[in-house]
This record gives structure tokens, C-alpha cells and sequence, in this order.
């Protein structure tokens, strides 16, 4: 019941992920950061087999660092995109990984872009994305309202009414969600949407 | 008592040289020069080919240039069947990483990617050195225009003039000398005519023994490598008054 999704604005992508990490019927934590900052301008937000997921994301960004290192020039988006849909392809028929990514970036020249990478190594450069169950309610959703270079309240307002089609129309929705942006100056923490806090409750 | 040293590549003199990377050298300081020069608006290689037979089928081949990649050139100077070897390891690796990417491969990355394979060659293995020199002009939207001088010891610089092959030493002096940060392309390639003029042990220039090839952009901003043609060199000679006729001996 993971919910990844995101869009392009006006010179930023903004990517939301759901932060439940669960298994089976059991809620192990409802605060886990999908959204990995792969660089400093570039964002993976990844959902599938938890172990999956945290092991091929930290190899992508290993990789993406050790090219800066290397070369002294980090990559664009686009080509970090080509090289993890690469990854998956070589391991997709030996041990492929269960992971779908959204890989939001921004270049000085391609300006702000979104990559939709699945499982089996598409790779499409989409507006907008998403992945899971809740991506039949966010995508119809941001068709219905997406334009292109919206502002960041904008797109803030969009993920917002996405986040409520999920929360109210998936039969187990994740109650809480990030929200991270990327843009000239960088990615980070946008927002996060909580509808549940971790329990401390003291015994009586 | 260096002999003792000389047979193995793998290991060090006693003085702490390679004598067979350093032997590679000298084989290349006997092969037909080349002369790479950097301008503002491209970059220009001229190479003086040695094998000038009326019998050589000359239309569809090329002695000192090639092409790696859509954005990089090379000429060579040395052992012409290591060279091959090289180019073709280059022009692999060069698409492996457009592949991976599916963007071209930055210039300095591709030059380094040869020579740590260059490198190999000299600690390990047992195998001896190659004997190439090489000097790479290409563009990526990094660092624009590049020159780049690699040698068989795996080295390898970033230059604005460089030289290689036969007499590279006196045409570096007369580049260090003549060279001009803000030249044009068409300035660039008057003075490797120039440059070559002088160096060239030959009585006579003419077209036949130079190739001469420029990496520049197209005004719809695509890499273009062009070699010139036998007629366009002449005209270029004659234009730039570097043509010695034999005839003219008096």
C-alpha cells in the first residue's frame, strides 16, 4: 500500500512518499523517509521490498558519488536516471530488485526534471508520476489538475488533494506523508503531512 | 649495466626509471610528428604522414587522424598497429559510457580511461609498453574545447599547443614561442603549417604528406570533425605561403 508520487513546476520537482514501513499486518514504524537525497540536487523517492529499496537506492547514490569524486563534475539527472534504469536491467534477469523509483532533479541547463523508473527498468521522463496503489487515485488526480510551470503553492495545493483522495478512498491508507522539493538551490525537506503520531502512551 | 634492467617492464633500474616505457618513447620520437593547437572556436591536428607511396590507396583512410567519438579526435604518433589496438579501446569505451549514461563521454574522462589501460601495461602482466603517443581534441559541455597529450607511460596533460612524433621538442619551443591565447581557428591552423614547416625534415610541403583535421561547432551547436581534402590543403598552403615546391630550388 506504499504511495509514491510527484510533478514538475516552474523550476522545481516535488516528490511525496508515504512514511509507514510495514510488514504484513504489523506497522513497524509510520515515520520512515522514503525520499532519498541522492546529491544535492537530486531526489529518489522508492517503494517495493524494504531491503530492496534501501540496498539498491544506497548503491545508486554511492555510485552518483563516487563519479563526483572521480571526475569532479557530479551527473545531471538525466544520466544518473539512465545509469540506475541501467542497473536494473543487468540485474533484472539474474536478481532483479522489487524497487520503483521517482528520481526528481535539477540541472543548470535541463532545468527541473522527474524520471519514472519501475522494477523491470523503464525509464520514462515524465510531468508527473507515481507509483502503488494510490497511484490510481494521485494520478487521475494530477490529471485532472496538473499544468505546466505551476508555482510551488500550486503544486503544494495539488499534492494536498492528492494526499486527501488517498487518505480517504484506499481501503488501508498510509496516514502520514513527506513532501520533498528540488530547485536551483538544492532538495530538501519541503512538508510532512501527519494524521498519526507515534504512540507514547505511560502505562497506568 | 643498465642492460640488466631493460628486459622486463615490470620492474624498476636501479635509478628508479622504466627503461621499456622510456624505449617506447624513442621508437615514437622516429614516427611522423603531430601538432595539436587549441582556439577559441575548435581545435586544430596536423599530423606529417610518413608512408607517401603514388601506389597508397589514400581516399578512404587516414595515416594520423581518427575519430573516437562524435565529439572527439585523435592523431597518433608511433607504432601504427598499437595505435589501432588503442583507438579501438577508446572508441569501446567511449560508447560503453554513452550506454550507461546516454550522454557523450567528457573528453578528460575518456583520455584518462585510455591511459590507466596505458598504465596497466607498464605493472603488470609482463607485457611491454605501447609505443603511441597520443594527442586527443574534442568538446563536451563542460569544459568546452579540449587538447589533451598522452605518451606510453600512461601519462597524460591538458595543453594548449602540443606536439609529438619527430622533432616534437623544437616544434613545442616554436609553439610556446608563437602561441596566442585568443587565436581563431583559421590562426590556429596557419600556425601548425607553420609549425610543421619548420620541423619537417622534408625539402618539400605539399598536400600529400600532411593530414591536416579540425574539431569544431556547427552553428546548430553539433561537434563536427573535418579532415581536410587534399585540394583544400594545397589551397591552404599556397594561402598561407608555407609551400616549399621542390621545383622551386633555385
Amino acid at each position: 500500500m506504499e504511495c509514491v508520487f510527484g510533478l514538475v513546476g516552474n523550476g522545481f520537482a516535488i516528490v511525496a512518499a508515504d512514511t509507514s514501513a510495514v510488514h504484513s499486518i504489523l506497522v513497524h514504524k509510520n515515520n520512515e523517509d522514503k525520499i532519498m537525497v541522492l546529491d544535492s540536487h537530486k531526489l529518489v523517492a522508492a517503494s517495493g521490498e524494504p531491503g530492496d529499496r534501501v540496498q539498491f537506492t544506497e548503491y545508486v547514490q554511492k555510485n552518483v558519488s563516487l563519479y563526483q569524486f572521480r571526475n569532479g563534475i557530479p551527473l545531471t539527472t538525466s544520466a544518473a536516471a539512465n545509469f540506475t534504469r541501467g542497473e536494473l536491467a543487468t540485474a533484472l534477469r539474474k536478481n532483479p530488485y522489487s524497487v520503483n523509483i521517482l528520481m526528481a532533479g535539477y540541472d543548470k541547463e535541463a532545468g527541473a526534471s522527474l524520471y519514472y523508473i519501475d522494477y523491470i527498468a523503464t525509464l520514462h521522463k515524465v510531468d508527473k508520476g507515481a507509483f502503488g496503489y494510490g497511484s490510481y487515485f494521485s494520478l487521475s488526480t494530477m490529471d485532472r489538475h496538473y499544468r505546466s510551470d505551476m508555482t510551488v503553492e500550486e503544486a503544494i495545493e495539488l499534492v494536498d488533494k492528492c494526499i486527501l483522495e488517498i487518505r480517504s478512498r484506499l481501503v488501508i491508507a498510509p496516514p502520514n506523508f513527506i513532501i520533498k522539493i528540488v530547485d536551483k538551490n538544492g532538495a530538501r525537506v519541503h512538508a510532512t503531512r501527519q494524521s498519526v503520531q507515534d504512540v507514547t502512551t505511560a502505562a497506568v | 649495466m643498465s642492460r640488466r634492467y631493460d628486459s622486463r617492464t615490470t620492474i624498476f633500474s636501479p635509478e628508479g626509471r622504466l627503461y621499456q616505457v622510456e624505449y617506447a618513447m624513442e621508437a615514437i620520437g622516429n614516427a611522423g610528428s603531430a601538432i595539436g593547437i587549441l582556439s577559441k572556436d575548435g581545435v586544430v591536428l596536423i599530423g606529417e604522414k610518413k608512408v607517401t607511396s603514388k601506389l597508397l590507396q589514400t581516399s578512404t583512410s587516414t595515416e594520423k587522424m581518427y575519430k573516437i567519438d562524435d565529439h572527439v579526435a585523435c592523431a597518433v604518433a608511433g607504432i601504427m598497429s598499437d595505435a589501432n589496438i588503442l583507438i579501438n579501446t577508446a572508441r569501446v569505451q567511449a560508447q560503453r559510457y554513452t550506454f550507461m549514461y546516454q550522454e557523450p563521454m567528457p573528453v578528460e574522462q575518456l583520455v584518462q580511461s585510455l591511459c590507466d589501460t596505458k598504465q596497466g601495461y607498464t605493472q603488470f602482466g609482463g607485457l611491454r609498453p605501447f609505443g603511441v603517443s597520443f594527442l586527443f581534441a574534442g568538446w563536451d559541455k563542460n569544459y568546452g574545447f579540449q587538447l589533451y597529450m598522452s605518451d606510453p607511460s600512461g601519462n597524460y596533460g591538458g595543453w594548449k599547443a602540443a606536439a609529438i612524433g619527430a622533432n616534437n621538442q623544437a616544434a613545442q619551443s616554436i609553439l610556446k614561442q608563437d602561441y596566442k591565447d585568443d587565436a581563431t581557428r583559421e590562426e590556429a591552423v596557419q600556425l601548425a603549417l607553420k609549425v610543421l614547416s619548420k620541423t619537417m625534415d622534408s625539402t618539400s610541403l605539399t598536400s600529400e604528406k600532411l593530414e591536416l583535421a579540425e574539431v569544431f561547432l556547427t552553428p546548430s551547436g553539433n561537434v563536427k570533425y573535418h579532415v581536410h581534402s587534399p585540394d583544400s590543403l594545397t589551397k591552404l598552403l599556397l594561402k598561407h605561403g608555407v609551400t616549399q615546391p621542390a621545383a622551386e630550388s633555385s
